[in-house]
């Protein structure tokens, strides 16, 4: 099962390598000062893997979702917020291969290509709408060749960083979800203005902001595809970036369990590594057992999308987002558990997983709203 | 707020209006500023102060209460921890520092020394674990030698909570060279006693307004006089600390975990998505539900633990199951509060983020609940028979 062909181990090996010396190393750091990882960025696209789902007509290495997901894992082993990079970036390019014109691919995807450092994102969140989208306020009018956008959008991963992004607005608002439409927004374009970055508990290396719209104008060839496809086209990249949420907290999950099966090795208790006795034996079987059922549902959830299941496949990315998280929520809880004291201090990486695993159960959808788009499917309601 | 069963001495009633009126006008408004910073504040140590609850522990002529002095020690526990758990820390550890010198010092040093914490307002921290010696007490490396009228103590201690604020410290040390928990035995020593050290300052998760540190003690010199209890008896001492203090950590968590609860009944009631308030959607009422639930078992736990103390009956069993259950309920709820709360609750402008980070701490310290696990077993084992 999930059999990799040569060229796909290569690229793990380099991405392991990728993370173990260049990302691993900083992660604290970039923790603690709220930085952004620029050497992560650097080093993704001088092996062509920032933008790794990248088509190769536009000039990307167009690896498979499993691939992906497992390229995910690796990096959030050792720094979740390096990995969510990634997941934005693959999330703003998402919609314009989906939906985009010939045009639009060509004038944006492109620019994604190689070793390019270009960042993107995925403006959909609102103040008022996070679970509930169609609660979104923004608008976009038609004013001859452009449109004129009114809004504001929170929470925005790459937000203030991204070169260009997918922005969601109401052309239509009688219309409800098929009202909505997509629009590529580029950094330079008048009436965008930039709120604060978020200050969070966790994932504090990646860079959420608010982002304001002021009479903002978009070429109307910015629109993606046609008016009224927004809501449909967010959903199939919505139903993707799960999959990408579930193999980030896989590795979240099994990096902590890492560093506590190691921990437990060494720590000397009562006259034996504490891995000798068997409360810390029974965590950590349970923390291994969620990490690979996890890990497996999550693989399966990529592999449909590759086989082209779309249907499928959401429902399995549903399932393997909140699986995935809440393993990555329990897992990191009890390696923090392990390490004791030593698990709640800063100078070990466990409580800064515990923080980050707790985005994986909020963003892309709360595990609430995926336990009802998995539910209803399987009920067809 | 809530009253429990066992409060029917009215004394106890108007302590805890007292600490909740305090601790929500005066002490949340710091609260997030306290976390952001990790630092102790010293206006909030005043305020305990004023109230008497960092003498709650001592002898009534201290400070002291006359009676229920477990059950006052949740109380104010409970009530601070509800808007800003390291302020209950600090009465905690005031309470398990002194617990060693009120219970085993004697002579004429002893008044001298309640007095320089109840009247000079002076903070006792309790220096047990070291780097080696955590879950396993009987690890403990720091030696106390007799040296004529003297002891000379020489160690690592870490972890230690005010460390840095303190004045008075009560540490276990190895007095004798056989190893186990029958060598070891309690000192008391002062801030200014030539060899002692304080360390860095961690850097924590959560509860980051408590001074946590290193203490060094290097040739630390002491008159015999400032054994605490017996020789050797220093691990029942600290055994029987226990049953005071793990009623009162349950305490912290139960705040933390009413703080989490408040938040979430509070955002769930004003949010509105999909056409309603988040309150009504069912999935969100399951999880106020279950988390009210944990939150009044744990209560029931916590207050039976603190009145079996109070009425000096074993209360070994019930102390730890507080400590534990209401300790892995706060984690939950904790963490619940902030999925409740979604993006905001991840954000540090609200304050579930910090309660969920100072949960944590709830199920280590004081004995970690694996090892609570382990001793409510042996008791009921040991009631049935097995000595383990």
């Amino acid at each position: 099962m999930f059999k990799l062909d040569d060229e796909q181990k290569m690229i793990i090996d380099t991405v392991q390598r990728i993370a173990a010396k260049e990302i691993a190393p900083r992660a604290a750091e970039l923790d603690e000062t709220a930085g952004f990882p620029h050497h992560a960025i650097e080093v993704f696209a001088q092996n062509g893997l920032l933008t790794p789902l990248l088509p190769n007509e536009f000039g990307g290495v167009q690896l498979s979702f499993l691939v992906f997901s497992i390229v995910l894992e690796e990096i959030a082993k050792v720094c979740a917020s390096s990995a969510l990079v990634l997941i934005a970036q693959a999330d703003g390019m998402l919609p314009i291969l989906h939906g985009g014109t010939e045009d639009l691919k060509r004038r944006y995807l492109e620019r994604l290509a190689d070793d390019s450092t270009q960042l993107t994102a995925i403006a959909a969140t609102e103040p008022s709408a996070g679970s509930d989208i169609l609660s979104m306020r923004t608008k976009a009018v038609r004013k001859a060749d452009k449109y004129i956008i009114n809004g504001q959008k929170c929470f925005i991963t790459n937000g203030s960083v991204a070169d260009f992004f997918v922005l969601y607005a109401y052309t239509d608002p009688s219309k409800g979800a098929r009202g909505i439409s997509a629009f590529v927004v580029e950094k330079s374009f008048p009436g965008l203005v930039y709120g604060k970055n978020e200050n969070k508990m966790g994932m504090r290396g990646s860079i959420n902001s608010e982002l304001f719209f002021e009479d903002m104008e978009v070429p109307a060839e910015n629109l993606v595809g046609v008016e009224g496809q927004g809501f449909a086209n967010l959903m199939k990249t919505l139903s993707m970036s799960r999959l990408f949420c579930a193999s980030q907290a896989v590795g979240i999950a099994d990096g902590a369990l890492n560093h506590a099966t190691k921990y437990a090795s060494e720590r000397t208790q009562f006259s034996k590594p504490i891995a000798a006795l068997s409360p810390i034996q029974f965590m950590v079987a349970d923390m291994a057992a969620g990490v690979e059922s996890a890990r497996l549902l999550t693989r399966k959830a990529a592999s449909l999308f590759d086989e082209g299941e779309e249907k499928r496949a959401g429902v399995f990315a549903a399932m393997a987002k909140f699986t995935a998280s809440d393993t990555a929520m329990r897992v990191t809880t009890d390696a923090v558990q392990i390490m004791g004291g030593y698990g709640y201090m800063k100078d070990y990486p466990v409580e800064r997983m515990m923080r980050d695993a707790k985005l994986t159960q909020i963003y892309t959808g709360t595990n609430q709203i995926m336990r009802l788009v998995a539910g209803r499917s399987l009920l067809s309601i | 707020m809530d009253h429990t069963i066992t409060e029917t001495s009215q004394e106890l009633g108007i302590l805890r209006e007292a600490v909740h009126r305090a601790a929500k006008e005066k002490v949340a408004p710091l609260a997030s500023s306290i976390d952001e910073l990790g630092e102790f504040n010293r206006d909030v140590e005043a305020l305990c102060w004023d109230l008497g609850l960092l003498t709650l522990a001592l002898p009534a002529e201290f400070g002291g209460m006359e009676r229920n002095t477990g059950t006052a020690l949740c109380i104010a526990v409970e009530e601070l921890a509800r808007f800003c758990a390291s302020s209950a820390l600090l009465l905690i550890i005031q309470a398990v520092g002194s617990y060693p010198i009120v219970h085993g010092l004697t002579g004429k040093i002893r008044d001298r020394i309640l007095a320089r914490i109840g009247e000079e307002r002076q903070l006792v921290a309790y220096l047990v674990t070291e780097p080696a010696g955590g879950s396993d007490v009987a690890g403990i490396k720091t030696t106390a030698i007799r040296d004529g009228d003297e002891y000379v103590l020489n160690g690592t201690k870490c972890f230690a909570t005010n460390g840095g604020v303190a004045s008075i410290y009560s540490v276990l040390a190895r007095t004798s060279k056989e190893g186990g928990h029958m060598g070891l035995s309690f000192f008391l020593v002062e801030r200014e006693r030539t060899g002692l050290k304080v360390g860095r300052k961690e850097n924590k998760l959560g509860q980051r307004g408590s001074n946590t540190t290193e203490v060094f003690l290097d040739d630390v010199r002491v008159p015999a006089a400032h054994l605490l209890g017996e020789e050797g008896k220093g691990f029942l001492l600290a055994m029987k600390d226990f049953d005071m203090s793990r009623p009162a950590v349950g305490a912290q968590a139960l705040g933390i975990a009413e703080g989490a609860l408040d938040a979430m009944v509070k955002y769930s009631t004003e949010r509105r998505t999909f056409g309603k308030f988040l309150a009504e959607h069912q999935m969100i009422q399951a999880i106020i539900a279950d988390s009210a639930t944990l939150i009044e078992a744990g209560r029931g736990l916590i207050y039976r633990a603190a009145s079996l103390y109070d009425e000096g009956k074993p209360n070994t069993k019930i102390a730890s199951m507080a400590k534990c259950f209401t300790s892995d309920a706060a984690m939950k709820i904790a963490t619940d509060a902030v999925q409740v709360l979604g993006g905001y609750g991840y954000m540090k402008d609200f304050n579930v983020e910090r309660m969920f980070r100072d949960a944590k701490l709830t199920q280590i310290f004081e004995g970690a609940n694996q090892i609570q696990r382990i001793v409510i077993a042996r008791e009921i084992l040991k009631d049935a028979g097995l000595s383990i």
